[in-house]
């Protein structure tokens, strides 16, 4: 999977890598100052998946910013309706929506509410919030577009806490039993739900294993290394015959050290006085970052 | 029917045998002795519709072969999806159809459909206000089976849910009917199913389905049946053989639950008759109450019998057993009117 590049040159590849990092950083940024403006919110887990988010909305996506219901675009469904927040983020740093709407997040009237809903935001493809429905209107999607000749493809975004849900399991087998593979799902596995560890509420490891079980194409990254992300897309897009799951562990809080150590990170709390420190944080670690390698062989230290 | 050799005949008091009746339960069918029938009007109607339109696709949790859909499956395979004995992923999936531009109908048994998935129903289908036509077979109580399989609840349920059209269509004429409405419809919809062998009666009363209203099929002077569902073939009947007691009875059909119709029942209910409503469902939360919450915020009164299903889980057993049992059947209703003129 990983890149065998040296790190360091400035070949095209290292150049799209680091283009992304700045994505991601950039969704990182407009989710803390989000959070900033209710206080609190599902910031750790829009820390933990802004590099998917950066690597799907600005290198794997077939779709049109200004033109959100273009028929011929790829879906992006997020099931976890309680990470709208980075997707609102990443819909921003799309060109799906304005910045400066960014601002609205939480508010009466505004587009984008505290839990995702398709009715309010364009880019929004469905209603997540209740979980384990994505991957059910996934199927049906692809079923639809492929029945219609569309080369389009699904994208699904769920949970590691939906795999408690058995409505995702039957969509797992319905997805195999057609041969969807124009059906790629992304668990975002930061190992936590919300009464606690995930290995304490519900076991759901080995991931891996289950998702081929089911007859799916399964390939495990590192989800906040965007080197790896970028990687596995471009081997999931060639994958023909069986639907795809990327299985990316993700680190909650990451790229914001005081955040990342946090106790209670299911729904964060994040101090008044904090928010300018973690910014600031954040951007000390994102423009002093090392070369591609040495910034993975760095995070997965602190994150041991 | 049950022909194996350990089935019984018992003689009855006038020395001819009686056939034992047994549950048979997925095969029961409602129509009655010498009662003009359609096999699968559903299947043969969805099939028809999608001749014309290329947008309309059917799904089935397994039970296609028991919701007429394999009707559908057969003449237009390329366009039906079998999702297995996994209803929640079959109506997220109708949604995704319906999503990219289809037309599903998603057929499987009431119960699984109501209590098993009402969250996918919800939020997937009738929150975005998609065009997903839900069909739920085995409604009330068409099986013996018990409560498993008895949605006897199926309306109380669904009548709660914003946007949802709920349809309780009474023969074959009125799901014939039904289902290119149900298509022509933009938003979701549930039809109560009667499946296999259904009875043929509305075209003897110069009827049309029209998705919204409720028909007046008979005039009468001393009670006001209003009837939905299959309990409507059944309001006809006891409606004639009560004229012979002199007993003349209006027969208003009720084929969409919701939007109700008030204006007209309003209209029917406040000419003095005794109201009798008729629904194969629990009087809890179905037409019975549909009827009065219309009359009570209208602040008109009027005298209500309710005939439906007892607040209650039901007994397994043969289908016309239970019908008398509970009281919907033609002889029961009769006698319920009886008593209470």
């Amino acid at each position: 999977m990983l890149s065998t590049q040296a790190p360091g040159t400035a070949d095209p590849s290292t150049r799209r890598v680091s283009a992304l990092q700045d994505s991601a950083h950039r969704i990182r940024m407009h989710a803390l100052d989000m959070g900033e403006t209710q206080g609190q919110g599902y910031i750790g887990q829009a820390l933990g998946v802004a590099d998917i988010l950066a690597v799907v909305y600005r290198d794997v996506l077939n779709h049109r910013p200004a033109e959100p219901d273009w028929p011929q675009r790829d879906r992006f469904l997020l099931s976890i309706g309680h990470y709208a927040i980075a997707l609102y983020a990443a819909l921003a740093e799309a060109g799906v929506l304005d910045v400066g709407e960014l601002a609205t997040y939480g508010s009466d009237d505004s587009r984008l509410p505290m839990s995702g809903m398709a009715s309010y935001t364009p880019g929004m493809e469905i209603s997540g919030g209740s979980l384990g429905h994505g991957l059910g209107v996934a199927t049906g999607m692809a079923l639809g577009l492929r029945h219609q000749g569309s080369d389009a493809r699904v994208y699904n975004l769920l949970s590691d806490g939906e795999l408690d849900e058995g409505s995702t399991w039957e969509a797992a087998l319905a997805c195999a039993h057609h041969g969807l593979d124009n059906v790629t799902a992304i668990v975002d596995v930061n190992a936590l739900q919300a009464d606690g560890p995930t290995k304490g509420v519900l076991r759901t490891e080995p991931v891996t294993a289950k998702w081929e079980a089911f007859g799916w194409h399964a390939v495990r990254v590192d989800g906040n290394d965007i080197e790896a992300l970028v990687a596995a897309f471009d081997d999931l897009r060639g994958h023909r015959g069986s639907p795809a799951v990327l299985i990316c562990d993700t680190r909650i809080g990451c790229g914001v050290p005081m955040l990342e150590t946090r106790e209670k990170a299911h729904f964060m709390r994040v101090e008044e006085h904090e928010w300018q420190l973690a910014r600031a944080q954040l951007t000390e670690r994102h423009f002093n970052r090392p070369t591609s390698d040495r910034a993975r062989t760095q995070e997965e230290g602190l994150a041991r | 029917m049950n022909t194996s050799a350990s089935t019984r005949t018992e003689p009855t008091p006038t020395g001819a045998p009686k056939r034992r009746l047994t549950t048979s339960a997925m095969i029961a069918s409602i129509a009655e002795e010498g009662q003009r029938t359609t096999k699968a009007p559903f299947g043969h109607a969805l099939a028809r519709l999608a001749d014309e339109r290329p947008d309309v696709v059917g799904l089935s949790a397994d039970l296609a072969k028991y919701t007429d859909m394999h009707v559908f499956r057969e003449a237009h395979p390329d366009r039906f999806f079998q999702m297995g004995m996994a209803e929640q992923v079959m109506l997220g999936a109708a949604a995704g159809l319906a999503e990219v531009g289809l037309t599903p109908f998603a057929s499987t048994y009431s119960v699984f459909a109501t209590r098993r998935a009402y969250d996918f129903l919800c939020l997937d289908i009738a929150e975005p206000q998609l065009n997903v036509n839900v069909v739920g077979a085995l409604p009330g109580l068409t099986t013996g089976y018990g409560p498993s399989h008895q949605a006897t609840e199926d309306l109380a349920i669904l009548r709660g849910m914003p946007g949802l059209t709920i349809v309780d269509p009474a023969d074959s004429v009125d799901i014939e009917q039904a289902v290119p409405a149900l298509a022509a419809h933009p938003g979701p919809t549930y039809m109560r199913l009667l499946r296999g062998t259904v009875p043929t009666v509305l075209d003897e009363y110069d009827y049309r389905f029209e998705l919204g209203r409720a028909a007046q099929l008979r005039d009468g002077r001393d009670v006001l049946f209003i009837s939905t569902g299959l309990m409507t073939v059944r309001a006809l009947t006891a409606a004639q053989e009560l004229a012979h007691d002199h007993i003349d009875v209006a027969v208003l059909h009720v084929p969409t639950i919701k939007p109700f119709d008030r204006e007209t029942v309003l209209r029917e209910a406040s000419k003095g008759r005794l109201v009798v409503t008729l629904e194969n469902h629990s009087v809890v939360g179905g037409l019975a109450e549909s009827v009065a919450s219309c009359l009570a915020f209208a602040q008109q009164s009027a005298r209500m019998v309710p005939i439906g299903l007892p607040d209650e889980f039901l007994a397994a057993g043969a289908l016309p057993t239970l019908h008398d049992r509970y009281g919907l059947s033609v002889a029961a209703i009769k006698e319920r009117v009886r008593r209470e003129l």
